[in-house]
């Protein structure tokens, strides 16, 4: 998700680095952003950017706004969603003086923790007390429900996809069914027309 | 990368260093993917660029992994060879790893054909709904004109075919 000129950078899926990721209920990423300024006297991106306010708006499958919080030019943010699926995470920057027109550039250091390689094994053992063993099978299991994670979504879709299969083909049959009895009501009216206006022209 | 949806599903793709040398570069691409060790430090760039397209967005997927993963300890007592309980648990977890790759692969694909399927029923609802409009007026237009034959000029008897 970079930002320039425009100011605004959207349309990243949410997901583990950038990417659609089924996210699973009631537990999505924290994801943590910086902002940089573009200097034009030093030519080089200023360290900070104090004063900058960046908007983050993260939408759900269903494109129901899960979060909307205005946060400074660095920030944490997570939230939580209920649907698994495609999510939307939009930044953009609300700052109408930082000189962001004409020339101005911003970048935008974004990351989103998703999956069990972002988890910090080290710690976990020291806080956890594991042996070797232990915590090279923790981090087996982590992986195991990962998968078993999107699995679940898998089969989710599968089953979305054979309602609206099945919703599809009765709609087509409705359909068929319609356009012939229009065309055959049309026909009938137009020969009905046409005879009983030759009639009472005399041509039959 | 894997473009997910639009148009032809291709996009351009160019990686840079952080002197501006071109590491990789195509054109119109569906997907690809691209291994490579950095010579030096620095901020590497890489640029999906649509401009070819006329009107229509792509979404694209891409990931990218720098390095192998951390080690899980800190590596002082990392002395002696792995026991086979150990490496068996190296080669399970390198497996896995793999089967999240496949699983990201099958979601990736499932998303492209979700995404045509939508916009093929948006066109065919579209084009039903016009051909019945169409077929409405055609066949009201025709009665009319049909009667505009007969109705202008004293008609002889020209026998009309039908």
């Amino acid at each position: 998700v970079g930002s320039e000129r425009g100011h605004r950078g959207c349309r990243g899926d949410g997901g583990s680095g950038p990417g659609p990721t089924p996210c699973p209920p009631r537990r999505c990423p924290p994801g943590n952003y910086r902002t940089q300024l573009w200097d034009k006297q030093s030519e080089s991106f200023l360290p900070s950017t104090p004063g900058l306010g960046m908007h983050v708006e993260v939408k759900d499958p269903d494109g129901k706004v899960v979060l909307s919080r205005q946060y400074g030019s660095e920030g944490r943010f997570t939230f939580t969603s209920h649907t698994p699926g495609e999510h939307q995470i939009c930044l953009h920057s609300n700052s109408t003086r930082m000189a962001l027109f004409a020339g101005g550039k911003l970048r935008v250091h974004l990351d989103i923790q998703v999956g069990e390689h972002t988890n910090n094994y080290p710690e976990i053992a020291a806080k956890d007390k594991l042996t070797e063993l232990q915590l090279r099978a923790r981090q087996l299991l982590d992986q195991v429900e990962q998968i078993q994670k999107e699995q679940n979504y898998q089969r989710y879709r599968e089953e979305r996809f054979r309602m609206t299969s099945e919703s599809t083909n009765q709609r087509v049959l409705w359909w068929s069914i319609a356009q012939t009895i229009i065309l055959i009501l049309t026909g009938i009216w137009q020969m009905r027309h046409l005879k009983s206006f030759f009639e009472a022209k005399k041509l039959v | 990368f894997q473009v997910i949806t639009g148009g032809h599903y291709d996009v351009d793709c160019r990686l840079e260093d952080p002197d501006g040398a071109v590491l990789y570069k195509e054109m119109k691409k569906q997907y690809d993917s691209f291994t490579f060790t950095a010579s030096r430090n620095g901020t590497y760039k890489f640029c999906f660029s649509n401009e070819f397209s006329t009107f229509t967005h792509k979404t694209v997927y891409f990931d990218f992994q720098v390095g192998e993963d951390p080690p899980l300890f800190p590596s002082e007592n990392r002395v002696t060879a792995l026991t086979q309980m150990e490496s068996a648990c190296v080669s399970i977890h390198e497996a896995l790893k793999s089967v999240i790759d496949y699983q990201t692969h099958f979601r990736l694909r499932e998303a492209q054909g979700r995404s045509r399927a939508e916009d093929l029923n948006t066109r065919v609802a579209y084009w039903s709904i016009g051909e019945a409009i169409i077929l409405l007026v055609v066949s009201i237009g025709q009665v009319f004109l049909l009667k505009s034959f007969f109705s202008d000029k004293r008609t002889t008897t020209t026998r009309v075919g039908s």
